[in-house]
C-alpha cells in the first residue's frame, strides 16, 4: 500500500535538526556558526554528519566570525549557511548586508527567542522587522521564509538555497524557538550531489587560465555606479515579490474575518480558527511562508472574496501587522493581537481576540496579561519588581 | 484484538528531570509515526530541562495538528505533586489523569477535576522497583494509560518501544517490554 509506506519513510525529528538534514541533502557543506539556545541541535547535528559527507563544519570564536566565514565561502561559490539565535543573528548583521552587496548567496537561519537584549529563551516572533526591513544596513531585502512545521523546516531550506543561488542573495529561514525544539514526522528530501547543481561562474574559485578573474566586492566609491548596482539588484527583488509570494490559505473561501499569522503563531491560531468555525464564526487563516516578499496577492484575493476584517496574530508586539495594513491599503479594518517576550498566546486568548473582531470591537492589548482568554497558571504574568512598587 | 480506536489524544507528559518523561513522550509519538498520523512532541526546554520539572505535550490526530502546546490535555502522566497541581484541572472532561503517588502522595487530593476524569493512582515507581525495572516507572505509567486510552495498537506500542531504545541499549528492551505490560495488564 503506497499510503503505508509513505508513513514507513516518515520520521520523527526535532525541527533543528531537520533544517540541517535537509540542508545537507540540499547540498550545503559548510556550516559556519556559534552555539545558541534554542537552536544548538542545528549546529551539533552538523558538527556530527557535516564531516562525514565530505563538508566543513566548524564553529568560529562569535557570530560575526561565522557570518564572514559564510561570506568568504559563498564568494568561493560553495552552498554554505550559518544559524543562530535572535541576539546572535544581531551580530550578523553587518556581514548579511556584505553578502547582499557582493550579491553572495548563503542561507541564515534564526531560530528566535524573545528579546530584546539578551532576553529569554522561550519561542518569539520579535525579529521580523530586523528579517524582512533591516538586517543590515544598506539598501536591500532577502527572501525570508518561515516554517510552521517540522515538514515545513525540511522544505523551506532545501528550497531557500535555491532561491539564495538563483538570485544571488542571502535568505533566512525565520523560525522560531518551538518549530526548532519540537518533533513531528517528517519526510526529508532526497539527497543532492553538490557536484549536480548549476554553476556559478561568477565565483572566485580559480580561473585557471581559462578566464579573467571574478571579483567579489561591496565597495562602489561612486556613487553613480553603486545607484546601478542598487537599481540592479531591485530589479531582482521585483521579480522575486512577482514569482515568489508564498502562503496557505485555510477556510479563507467565505470568510469573513482572516487571521493572518505565520510560523508558531499560526499554529495556535489554526487551532483558534477551528474553534471559532466551530461556532460559527465566518473566519478562515492567511498564513504567509514567504514573510518577504509579503503574500500581497493572497491579501487581494481574499479581500475579493469577502473579507471585510483581519486580525494580526503574532509572537511580538505588533510587528507583521503592518505589512497586512500597507497591503490592505484601507480596504478592510486591520486589528492585531500578540504575546511578547516567550509567552506563547493559548488558542483561548485568540479565540477570543477573534470574537471581539467579529462583534466589530477594538482588541484590547491590555497591561494586564490574562485579560484576554484565561491562562494555565504557570503562564500567569508574575509582577516585576517595578510594578510591586519595591 | 478489535479494540477502539482513540481518534485524538491530547497527552500531556510531566515529572521531575531523569524520570523518563520526555522519552515515554517519544514512544508514545513513535506510536503515532507508526499509524501513519499526525504527531507532535514539543518539550519543555530551558532551565525546566536541567533539574526542576520537565514536561512535554505529545498530540496524535487524524487532522493537522494545531498548536502542539497542549492547553486542554485529555491525558495526564503526573509523575511529581507540583505536575498534578499544574495540569490536572485542565484535563478535558472524559480524559485520563494517572498518576505516580509514589512521589504525588496527595494524588489528585485538592485538585479540582472536570467531570468523568479518570484518576488511576498508584505507587508506580515503588511497583518498578518491586519489579527489578528501577527507572521504568515512566513506562509502567505509559502502559497504564494505554490500557485506560487505547491510543494504538498493542503491536504498535510495543514496536514503537523497540524503535526508541537504542541500538548500543539493546539490554534494555526487554525490561522496557516488561515495563510497558506491568503497566498495560495489571
Amino acid at each position: 500500500m503506497a499510503e503505508n509506506n509513505k508513513a514507513q519513510e516518515r520520521v520523527l525529528m526535532k525541527g533543528n535538526e531537520v533544517l540541517a538534514e535537509a540542508a545537507m541533502r540540499a547540498g550545503c557543506r559548510f556550516f559556519f556558526g556559534y552555539p545558541i539556545t534554542p537552536q544548538t541541535e542545528l549546529a551539533a547535528y552538523m558538527a556530527k554528519k557535516l564531516p562525514l559527507i565530505g563538508g566543513t563544519f566548524l564553529q568560529a570564536e562569535s557570530e560575526i566570525a561565522a557570518i564572514n566565514m559564510v561570506y568568504g565561502a559563498a564568494a568561493a561559490g560553495a552552498r554554505v549557511m550559518t544559524s543562530s539565535s535572535s541576539p546572535g543573528v544581531s551580530l550578523k548583521g553587518e556581514g548579511v548586508s556584505y553578502m547582499a552587496g557582493a550579491d553572495c548567496p548563503g542561507v541564515i537561519v534564526n531560530v528566535e527567542r524573545g528579546g530584546p537584549g539578551l532576553g529569554g529563551i522561550q519561542p518569539s516572533q520579535s525579529d521580523y522587522f530586523q528579517a524582512t526591513r533591516a538586517l543590515g544596513h544598506g539598501d536591500f531585502y532577502m527572501p525570508v521564509l518561515a516554517p510552521s512545521t517540522v515538514q515545513e523546516m525540511a522544505d523551506l531550506i532545501y528550497d531557500a538555497f535555491d532561491l539564495a543561488d538563483e538570485y544571488r542573495t542571502p535568505t533566512m529561514i525565520l523560525a522560531d524557538g518551538m518549530i526548532g525544539q519540537m518533533m513531528e514526522p517528517v519526510l526529508l528530501p532526497p539527497e543532492r550531489d553538490p557536484e549536480s547543481l548549476p554553476a556559478k561562474p561568477w565565483a572566485t574559485s580559480g580561473h585557471k587560465g581559462e578566464r579573467s578573474h571574478n571579483v567579489i566586492n561591496s565597495l562602489y566609491l561612486s556613487p553613480e555606479k553603486l545607484e546601478q548596482t542598487n537599481f540592479e539588484r531591485f530589479e531582482r527583488y521585483a521579480e522575486i515579490q512577482e514569482k515568489h509570494q508564498r502562503q496557505e490559505l485555510m477556510e479563507c473561501d467565505d470568510a469573513e474575518i482572516v487571521v493572518v499569522a505565520f510560523g508558531a503563531a499560526s499554529r495556535v491560531a489554526r487551532t483558534a480558527v477551528r474553534e471559532a468555525r466551530a461556532k460559527g464564526i465566518k473566519c478562515g487563516l492567511l498564513r504567509p511562508i514567504t514573510l518577504w516578499p509579503f503574500p500581497t496577492k493572497a491579501i487581494d484575493q481574499v479581500i475579493a472574496g469577502g473579507a471585510s476584517k483581519f486580525l494580526s496574530v503574532e509572537l511580538n508586539m505588533g510587528q507583521m501587522v503592518q505589512d497586512v495594513k500597507l497591503a490592505v491599503n484601507g480596504r478592510a479594518s486591520v486589528d492585531f493581537f500578540g504575546r511578547t517576550g516567550g509567552v506563547l498566546p493559548t488558542p483561548e486568548e485568540v479565540l477570543a481576540a477573534i470574537e471581539t473582531v467579529a462583534a466589530g470591537e477594538k482588541v484590547q492589548q491590555s497591561a494586564e496579561p490574562g485579560a484576554v482568554g484565561s491562562l494555565l497558571p504557570h503562564q500567569q504574568h508574575r509582577k516585576s519588581a517595578y510594578e510591586r512598587g519595591e | 484484538m478489535a479494540e477502539e480506536f482513540n481518534h485524538e489524544l491530547l497527552c500531556v507528559l510531566s515529572g521531575f528531570g531523569g524520570q523518563g518523561l520526555l522519552f515515554a513522550g517519544k514512544v508514545m509519538a513513535n506510536c503515532g509515526l507508526i499509524d501513519g498520523r499526525q504527531v507532535s512532541w514539543m518539550p519543555s526546554y530551558g532551565p525546566e530541562m536541567r533539574g526542576g520539572t520537565a514536561n512535554c505535550s505529545v498530540s496524535l490526530s487524524d487532522d493537522a495538528i494545531g498548536t502542539p502546546f497542549i492547553t486542554k490535555p485529555t491525558a495526564l502522566i503526573a509523575m511529581n505533586q507540583p505536575s498534578v497541581e499544574k495540569f490536572a484541572a485542565s484535563v478535558q472532561p472524559g480524559g485520563t489523569v494517572v498518576v505516580d503517588t509514589t512521589l504525588a502522595m496527595n494524588g489528585t487530593d485538592g485538585v479540582e477535576l472536570a467531570d468523568d476524569v479518570t484518576v488511576i493512582a498508584f505507587k508506580a515507581t515503588e511497583l518498578a522497583e518491586e519489579e527489578g525495572l528501577k527507572g521504568l516507572a515512566n513506562i509502567i505509567c505509559l502502559g497504564k494509560l494505554w490500557a485506560q486510552t487505547h491510543f494504538c495498537t498493542r503491536e504498535v506500542a510495543e514496536a514503537a518501544i523497540a524503535k526508541c531504545v537504542p541500538p548500543k541499549r539493546q539490554h534494555l528492551l526487554e525490561p522496557n517490554l516488561r515495563a510497558f505490560a506491568l503497566g498495560a495488564d495489571a
